[in-house]
């Protein structure tokens, strides 16, 4: 990251939200990288941006597939990578084909010609990165807009090279260790799909001594369907706060309430837990238990135990097996280690990694495959080998498709929901602490629509959604053009962002729609009765 | 650093100011009308920052044009300029010349340095405090005064560079046609006078060269006898034939010559300059950026003044040889903000030789580019010292870097640096009229050359002298005319600020490199500064710590708390009221001023203690105590 020349920042207010990574980027950035930010908002993090392009909400694929045909109309693409590494250029080609930079203006908003200036410094650069987060992802069809992304490196070949690559940022320190641990529904550790290869179903079933259903689980927004249904009539909830944290909050909360069993598993007494029927008191992961956790670069480091947990809490491990034993099944003693190492005999791409190497080394990059592996400092350097391993990387044909719900006369404004840099998702984890920073929930809007509505910093207004509706105090936000709003939810005890959102989701991932949902905005006290107020540019 | 606004607007002069000089801003985001395209797109990034090294200069031209730099004129600077608003209020704050709290537009800044004092500047100042009121003054409380009706105040200042015309005072007057101008022999009348607006400023003093027109003169050949504004009448007088020696020698063979020479840099540190000019010809990294140093702040010290308002063009030219030699392309001179004449003349003499083709693209049509900008100093001693200055010009406070890298590897905007003072630079032309081996015969074996020389204080003919080195002090303060009014000599300070006392039977000191460093002293900036035996020596030294105290940026521990230390045992030792008697504080100034000495980053702090101890160990002005 810190060597590359150009860094597109795409749905992604890294500064704020991933303020870590950030140093990283500006390391690149004072060594004279490029960086083009792609926001609805002018972000603290696009402000370091040598160009802000302020797409219209989800109008991403509109603006990547344009760039896309702008990239090869000007003879940039990176043909030999593309004849070499990648399948399925030619539909490619046709596809993006109608996305005019013309076109993309209308669609996205942003000038044609800072459009084509993007597109050209991205396909010119010797290196340059992609990064994404939840702008790209919470979104109806994010998986489309993810592949766009990818689209785009693999036209140019900034992928699997040293400062080239495409990088998804995780929100926390051990997101990627979740997945890695098969904590998803299609996936068991090590990214194994037991449900289309037998002899990794055999591998399990033989050290497991059990028998696996050949289909996937469901994921979170299917299981919000099967209690809502009644298909699923009890939840084991692990350090997650659905009741708070789920778009479209009321009918999230009306679901929790009416399952048979609610277990909740958290260091924090959250909302969800307060629905609960049992809850179990966790141990806090990086203090309290031992363990390895993966990062955003696929580095799995060893977390150690500094600290009994207190009271009746227990360590999370302790506590599964302990279930174990009441539903009948020994899963062994809860050691940290010897799981892991059963984690290394199952899954390839972790069985180098020794507790003696973890520590010795620092960490290592899966995949790594023996002890005397390495690891790999970039996943997809495949791609460059002569001739390349395993499968070419195969090119989406993926078309723009708005948010689908846009303002109309009763809801005029967009907004779009994310996060401040002092606080943390629902708050559960921050909200008890004290920052200088923090201001409070507020709806966010542009100078120019607080004129219009003749607003003025502090003035509390009536939110309202087809789903619902909270009063909130208006921050004047310069950041934001006229018809954009923007919310938090980051203070889910005093205003309920979540009522607003829309729970349309990807078919895909599973991800609601969190970026983008219309709404109207009411002044609460006489503040429609006062004068306009003359503003000038600064305010 | 992330920029947070703040909410303060400008007011339409500011908004005026700024934008005259930074031109209209072309986006909402810069400060202007929220426009269409705003909504979707931002320019930024690196060329925002990129104008960094703007914010001095802004902040000047507000001041300038308002008389002082309000919370919304900063704001607006900082969106403009993509600065952090809390980074530039402590740039705007570091400089003296600036304010960020009110102050009228008429503002008098009257000297009470050493050399004014010399010359009654103690006794004009209470005169002044009696007679027009308190000088005005913001302290950490916000103590400042109440504004007079006439909107004119006057303030102390630091010696202004004018000590052969003392006492000194500066006249600023902020407005759309802001003038700034310096005075000299005050007296309380003049200063009502102009304090009151009756007085339309006069015009400026002239440099006093006593030498004027000497047939032996080299570095001051031109000034008082050729017109400074007429590039012809330059030209006439032996300008820019060196340059075109210059360019018919190519640019290594120039460096040779200078090496040659043995010119040594008249700055004070004394380092070789053709050494320093091959280091900048040999770096590979581009591109290379040339520093004339002119900001002469050491107090007793006017030869920069005088060179630059008598011939402008000299050193016009002799910069344009000095990037030549090592391969600059974009030259500054970086000029105090005291001296408003030497600005003006050097702004023509820059302009007047760009529009002849000796500056710019493709000068004397030997395809090589040069130009030079001037930027102007804010009223700050420290930066003279040469890395503070590079600070300054991209547009931080101006406080000196640690060494290494030094500046011929990594100077201003990290870029291979030449950086020379002007009279160093001057000499450049007499090298290349003459040769380098000729000039190196000029003056003794350890020191080439001519020198300049900085005579005020108590002495009949105050001015700049030129003398080849060698020349003795008594030589220099009889061509002065001795002691002014035939009084009995007390003691003379050699060097500046930083240098050092010496006695009445010392003046046989030969006024060379080796000479004063084998007498324990320095030639500093050419500084000779005479004090006849009515002379308060006590009140003088106070002045010095005062002016150190004051200067000192602060950044290194040992400078910033020793200086205020230093000043503290000397009030005490003079008030009587020591802490251990005499002995016990003499002994505390020595170890403050060798902790200053070892442990501070730059020459302030390594010289804060030198003048004081001078009078203690020199002139036993305690009573030979330390003995």
């Amino acid at each position: 990251m810190e060597e590359t020349d150009v860094i597109f920042l795409w749905g992604a207010n890294a500064r704020e939200n991933h303020p870590i990574f950030f140093h990283h980027v500006l390391k690149a950035i004072h060594r004279g990288a490029r960086m083009y930010a792609m926001d609805p908002r002018r972000t603290s993090s696009a402000q370091w941006a040598d160009e802000w392009l302020g797409l219209n909400v989800g109008s991403d694929i509109a603006l990547s597939n344009a760039m896309a045909r702008e990239i090869i109309h000007a003879g940039l693409a990176n043909e030999a990578f593309i004849r070499r590494a990648t399948t399925g250029f030619e539909d490619y080609r046709e596809a993006v084909e109608r996305y005019t930079l013309k076109y993309a203006e209308q669609e996205t908003g942003v000038p044609a010609d800072v459009i084509q200036r993007a597109a050209h410094a991205y396909a010119r650069a010797d290196r340059a990165v992609i990064c994404w987060t939840l702008g790209i992802t919470e979104h109806h069809n994010a998986v489309d807009n993810v592949l766009s992304l990818i689209n785009l490196s693999l036209l140019t070949g900034h992928v699997g090279r040293y400062g080239s690559g495409v990088n998804p940022l995780r929100g926390q320190n051990n997101v990627q260790g979740g997945g890695d641990m098969g904590a998803i529904p299609n996936r068991l550790v090590g990214f194994q799909d037991w449900t289309r290869e037998p002899a990794i179903r055999q591998k399990f079933e033989t050290a497991w001594g059990v028998s696996l259903k050949p289909e996937y689980g469901m994921h979170m927004t299917q299981m919000f369907e099967a209690m809502e249904e009644g298909e699923m009539r009890s939840l084991y909830v692990i350090g997650e706060n659905p009741a708070q944290s789920e778009a479209d909050q009321n009918r999230a909360e009306h679901v929790l309430k009416s399952l048979d069993h609610l277990v909740v598993q958290d260091i924090f007494l959250t909302r969800t837990a307060e629905l609960a029927h049992v809850v179990l008191p966790a141990s806090s992961s990086w203090c309290e238990a031992e363990g390895t956790v993966t990062n955003s670069e696929r580095r799995v480091q060893r977390l150690r135990k500094a600290l009994e947990p207190p009271g009746g809490a227990r360590d999370d491990m302790w506590i599964i097996t302990e279930i174990g034993k009441r539903l009948g099944v020994d899963l062994g003693p809860p050691v940290a280690e010897t799981v892991w190492n059963e984690v290394r005999s199952l899954a390839p791409i972790f069985a180098g990694m020794s507790y003696a190497r973890l520590e010795k080394e620092g960490g290592l990059h899966w995949p790594c495959y023996d002890e005397n592996h390495p690891g790999e400092l970039f996943l997809h350097s495949r791609l460059w080998k002569e001739p390349i391993e395993g499968t070419p990387a195969p090119f989406s044909v993926v078309e723009h498709d708005p948010p689908l719900e846009q303002p109309d006369d009763e809801y005029p404004f967009l907004l779009t929901t994310g996060r401040r840099l002092d606080s943390y998702n629902t708050g559960v984890q921050t909200g008890g602490y004290s920052s200088p920073l923090r201001r409070g929930e507020t709806l966010d809007m542009s100078p120019e629509d607080a004129e219009e509505l003749r607003l003025l910093d502090g003035d509390p207004v009536r939110v309202s959604s087809r789903r619902g509706s909270v009063v909130a105090p208006v921050r004047i936000d310069r950041s934001l053009r006229k018809g954009l709003c923007f919310m938090t939810l980051h203070f889910q005890d005093l205003v309920k962002t979540n009522v607003l959102t829309v729970d349309y989701t990807d078919p895909k991932s599973g991800t609601a729609e969190f970026k983008a949902c219309a709404i109207s905005v009411v002044p609460v006290r006489a503040g429609a009765d006062r004068p306009a107020v003359k503003r000038s540019p600064q305010s | 650093m992330d920029i947070h606004l703040l909410q303060a607007d400008p007011t339409d002069e500011e908004r005026e100011a700024v934008d005259a000089f930074l031109g209209q801003p072309t986006s909402g985001w810069e400060g202007g009308e929220r426009q269409k395209r705003d909504a979707h797109t931002a320019a930024g990034g690196h060329a925002a920052r990129g104008q960094r090294h703007l914010l001095l200069p802004t902040l000047q031209a507000v001041q300038s044009r308002v008389g002082w730099i309000s919370e919304g004129a900063l704001n607006y600077i900082c969106e403009r300029l993509t600065i952090p608003p809390a980074d530039a209020y402590g740039v705007a704050t570091f400089y003296a010349l600036l304010s960020t709290v009110p102050r009228p537009r008429r503002v008098l800044h009257v000297c009470d340095d050493i050399g004014c004092r010399c010359k009654g500047a103690a006794e004009l100042c209470a005169e002044l405090e009696r007679t027009v009121g308190p000088a005005y003054h913001h302290g950490p409380e916000g103590d400042h005064h109440v504004i007079p009706d006439h909107g004119a105040v006057w303030l102390r200042s630091p010696c202004l560079g004018l000590c052969d015309q003392a006492p000194a005072a500066l006249l600023q007057i902020a407005g759309e046609n802001p003038v700034d101008r310096l005075f000299g022999a005050v007296t309380a009348a003049s200063v009502r006078k102009v304090l009151s607006g009756d007085l339309k400023p006069t015009t400026a003093p002239h440099p006093k060269v006593p030498q004027a027109g000497g047939a032996n003169l080299r570095l001051l050949r031109r000034v008082d006898s050729t017109d400074p504004t007429s590039l012809d009448e330059y030209r006439a007088n032996g300008g820019y034939q060196a340059l075109r020696r210059a360019i018919e020698l190519g640019p290594e063979a120039v460096i040779r010559e200078v090496t040659d020479a043995k010119l040594m840099g008249r700055g004070g540190a004394a380092f070789p300059t053709g050494r320093k000019w091959d280091a900048v010809a040999r770096q590979p990294v581009r591109p290379h950026y040339l520093i004339c140093n002119a900001d002469e702040s050491e107090p007793g010290t006017f030869k920069d003044r005088a060179l630059m308002e008598g011939d402008p063009f000299g050193l016009v030219e002799a910069m344009t040889i000095a990037a030549y030699a090592t391969g600059c392309e974009e030259g500054f001179i970086y000029l105090r903000g005291e001296y408003p004449l030497a600005h003006e003349r050097l702004m023509n003499a820059i302009d007047t030789a760009r529009a002849r083709g000796l500056l710019g693209e493709d000068i004397l049509g030997h395809g090589f580019h040069f130009d030079i900008e001037i930027r102007k100093g804010g009223g700050a001693y420290i930066c003279g010292e040469e890395t503070a200055i590079f600070n300054s010009i991209e547009g931080f406070r101006g406080e000196p870097r640690n060494k290494p890298p030094f500046p011929v590897q990594s100077g201003v905007f990290r870029k291979p640096t030449v950086i020379n003072n002007v009279e160093t630079l001057v000499n450049v032309l007499e090298i290349l009229r003459i040769g380098g081996p000729a000039y190196a015969r000029i003056g003794t074996e350890g020191s080439a050359g001519p020198r300049l020389f900085c005579l005020s204080g108590n002495v009949t003919r105050p001015g700049t002298y030129e003398v080849p080195f060698g020349a003795t002090l008594r030589q220099l303060l009889d061509m002065a005319g001795g002691v002014a009014g035939g009084r009995k000599l007390q003691a003379i300070l050699l060097g500046g600020a930083a240098g050092v006392f010496v006695r009445p039977d010392e003046l046989d000191m030969p006024l060379t490199f080796e000479g004063v460093r084998a007498a324990q002293a320095t030639l500093g900036s050419g500084v000779i500064m005479v004090f006849d035996d009515t002379i308060d020596l006590m009140d003088i030294i106070l002045r010095l710590a005062a002016f150190f105290r004051d200067e000192s940026c602060g950044q290194c521990v040992p400078c910033r708390v020793g200086t205020v230390r230093q000043e503290e045992a000397l009030y005490r030792l003079k008030s009587a009221k020591t802490r251990g008697g005499t002995a016990g504080e003499l002994a505390l100034l020595e170890e403050i001023g060798v902790a200053m000495k070892d442990a501070s980053i730059c020459g302030l702090g390594q010289t804060a203690y030198s003048a004081v101890e001078s009078a203690v160990k020199r002139l036993h002005l305690f009573n030979g105590s330390t003995r």
